[in-house]
């Protein structure tokens, strides 16, 4: 197959493919009346694994964007607000478009507003990213916080409208009863059937940016990423480069925006603030940015960290409870950056090596005796 | 393109010519006028006068001080060692929790009111610079040679962290601290004509200026000063004379953190200090270093106040919800059409 770089790609798409149907499957039969989460102690919810779905469909983009282009965006959670809320406004407040209840209430309304989404937060991303990627170094990472925190904001105060004359964000509390997806009279929910739809889409999204960053595209980018000049002298228009893989992260947050708001059926502004942005930069570095299978990876542990201690925090800390989660989660990032600087996914490949030296002899090479 | 055309092109971008500075200075007019005139239209539907704009100007500059001391610490850290610290926001909200604490603690201990006041806030200020030496020391040095995007996510770890351990410490009350002029909970008002003003502004607006001149003193008359200057030019050079980078890292670390935890605590009678304070006020501070150029501090000082006056008079036409936004609209702005700071020269010749 031309673009994946190696068999090992494929494999590890089958694998994870396999894997997915395999949960997902068990917890439609339920063997014994077990299903995953009491496979897992109750520390794994099938929500978490949704979760994990949706997440790494927006950490897959950025990671192509940091990983590969070498720029980082700090406000990767507007485009995965402006997702959900396109989504969330107009399967519940059309009206105010003057689009009639009859195609609101139509099956394929919200998939074309899905399509519809990643078209505008696509075109946001291109229109914004020009004249922002033109900048260098921080200056990426300075202009996408000021741009999410002002979306946020945005979505925060119904769009600066006063919420009694006309309500579109729904302010603080946000949107509620977002319908649920269908396609012709079958409904893709309980979270059993929704949770294929979301791991097809993250499949895809893996598969596609694989292909993306072993194409001439990803080849460019990485010599962005290597050296803007030296790019600039092999005839890499590198600024169209960089806007492209902006878009590409844009459009994929955005996605998993809409399978968000139709999964919770609510949408609020907190988890695009940020924090949010600040966490899915965690999810992407901690898996690491050199590979885009650190995405899903870096999402599955940062939510299993923070699902194990939500679950089972109170007990290991015994009288402090919940309120410990957010300082254990901050010194498990701080020692995952001291000592694996790379991300797992890299650090994860150098292991077999560690395994094969022998006890008491040196390391052969100095690169590998760094830490 | 000819390459006589190109060499012409390149020029032209690499020395601002008096064409390329005046459209600057049109564009940064354009704005300005743009700007006025939405504020005076929005100013004119709620019937302002000169009045209410003064007092909303007065009121920003209080604000706009802190942010100058918050944004000399990004400053500071970011010329040492290249890292924007995420962190600085928690160390003004350490400096303020911890002068409550150490206040009330002592109020316990039937100290007095003056000398309790006194002592909580050196303390807390000596507390908070503490922890930032172990900060450094615990989590920018093991991964010194790691590349700044690393280094920055842990200084958000370090937030976090912060944040997090201020959270179980202190809840999420908010607390408070008694005014320096009255020593109580109600702080004396100040009516100039019809302006009023709270006494602890002066407090801040006095502090931060003799915070600044001690500063300033320290980088131009100190040894340590210089050493840190020399490091923040050229490291290798720096340290080829015998100044260890690695520790002055530390010391810029430990500046940054006296200085927002001194922010905190002048700032603290005049808000509600409470656990989550950091963030907003760490991005605010950012959004003036920016404005400043990054690298230079009395040009971080003026974005900082600019932006606090901006910021009021604009949430004061506007609504008091969106008063966060103006930052950003600034940050964007200055990004797109000032990257080298509103004071900053255009920089001259790119470097490979």
């Amino acid at each position: 197959m031309r673009g994946f770089h190696s068999h090992r790609n494929e494999w590890g798409l089958l694998i994870l493919a396999l894997v997915v149907l395999l949960l997902g499957l068990f917890e439609i039969v339920q063997p014994g009346g077990r299903n995953v989460s009491s496979l897992t102690g109750n520390v794994i919810t099938f929500n978490t694994l949704v979760r994990i779905g949706i997440l790494t469909i927006v950490v897959v983009g950025l990671n192509v964007l940091m990983g590969y282009a070498g720029q980082v965006s700090l406000g990767q959670a507007a485009f995965y607000g402006l997702g959900a809320y396109i989504s969330g406004i107009l399967t519940t407040r059309a009206e105010l478009l003057g689009i009639p209840g009859s195609v609101e209430s139509s099956w394929w309304w919200p998939w074309l507003l899905m399509v519809l989404g990643m078209a505008f937060t696509g075109l946001f991303a291109f229109l914004v990213g020009r004249p922002i990627l033109r900048l260098k170094g921080h200056y990426l990472a300075m202009g996408t916080l000021g741009l999410g925190i002002m979306i946020y904001i945005l979505f925060r105060e119904n769009l600066g409208f006063r919420a009694s004359t006309i309500n579109i964000t729904g302010g603080f509390d946000g949107l509620v009863d977002i319908p649920r997806l269908r396609i012709g009279g079958f409904v893709l929910w309980p979270l059993s059937r929704y949770y294929f739809l979301v791991w097809l889409m993250a499949l895809l999204s893996i598969a596609l940016a694989l292909n993306v960053v072993h194409s001439r595209v990803g080849r460019a980018l990485r010599a962005i990423h290597g050296s803007e000049v030296a790019a600039e002298a092999m005839a890499v228009d590198t600024g169209d480069f960089k806007v492209r893989a902006l878009v590409f992260s844009a459009v994929l947050a955005s996605l998993a925006g809409s399978l968000y708001a139709h999964f919770q059926a609510a949408v609020s502004p907190g988890p695009f603030s940020f924090t949010g942005s600040l966490e899915l930069v965690v999810m992407a570095a901690v898996g690491g940015l050199r590979n885009v299978w650190g995405a899903p990876l870096g999402v599955t542990v940062i939510l299993v960290i923070e699902e194990f201690l939500r679950a089972r925090g109170h007990r290991i800390f015994a009288g402090i409870g919940s309120e410990a989660e957010p300082v254990v989660f901050g010194l498990i990032l701080i020692l995952i950056m001291i000592f694996l600087p790379d991300g797992l996914t890299t650090s994860l490949r150098r292991l077999p090596r560690l395994w094969q030296r022998r006890p008491g002899r040196l390391p052969t090479t100095s690169q590998e005796a760094r830490p | 393109m000819s390459v006589n055309a190109q060499a012409k092109q390149f020029l032209k971008k690499s020395r601002p010519t008096r064409q390329a500075r005046t459209r600057q200075m049109a564009l940064v007019a354009a704005t300005v006028v743009l700007l006025g005139s939405i504020i005076l239209y929005l100013g004119a539907q709620k019937q302002f006068g000169p009045l209410q704009y003064a007092q909303l100007i007065l009121d920003g500059l209080r604000g706009g001080t802190i942010y100058a001391l918050i944004a000399l610490g990004f400053v500071t850290v970011f010329n040492v060692t290249g890292i924007i610290n995420f962190a600085q926001g928690g160390f003004v909200m350490l400096g303020a929790m911890l002068a409550v604490t150490i206040h009330n603690g002592l109020a316990l201990a039937g100290w007095p009111a003056g000398p309790r006041l006194a002592v909580a806030i050196l303390a807390a200020v000596a507390a908070t610079t503490l922890i930032g030496v172990l900060v450094e020391r615990l989590t920018i040095y093991p991964a010194r040679n790691a590349e700044p995007l690393t280094l920055i996510i842990i200084t958000v770890g370090v937030y976090i962290v912060m944040q997090g351990v201020a959270l179980i410490v202190w809840g999420t009350d908010a607390y408070s601290l008694p005014a320096f002029t009255t020593l109580a909970m109600q702080d004396k008002t100040i009516r100039l004509g019809t302006l009023i003003v709270k006494a602890q502004s002066f407090w801040i607006w006095g502090v931060t200026g003799v915070t600044m001149a001690v500063l300033y003193a320290f980088f131009e008359r100190t040894m340590w000063g210089r050493a840190l200057r020399a490091c923040s030019v050229n490291r290798t050079a720096a340290r080829l004379m015998g100044i260890r980078p690695d520790r002055m890292s530390a010391l810029a670390f430990a500046l940054a953190a006296a200085m927002g935890a001194i922010g905190g605590v002048v700032l603290a009678p005049a808000t509600r200090p409470a656990y989550d304070m950091g963030l907003t006020l760490g991005l605010k501070g950012f959004v003036a270093a920016i404005m400043g150029g990054l690298l230079n501090p009395p040009a971080a000082v003026v974005g900082g106040i600019l932006l606090g006056v901006i910021e009021n008079v604009g949430a004061g036409v506007t609504r008091a919800g969106i008063k966060d936004i103006f930052a950003f609209i600034i940050l964007i702005w200055v990004l797109l059409f000032r990257p080298q700071g509103l004071f900053g020269r255009q920089q001259t010749v790119e470097k490979v």
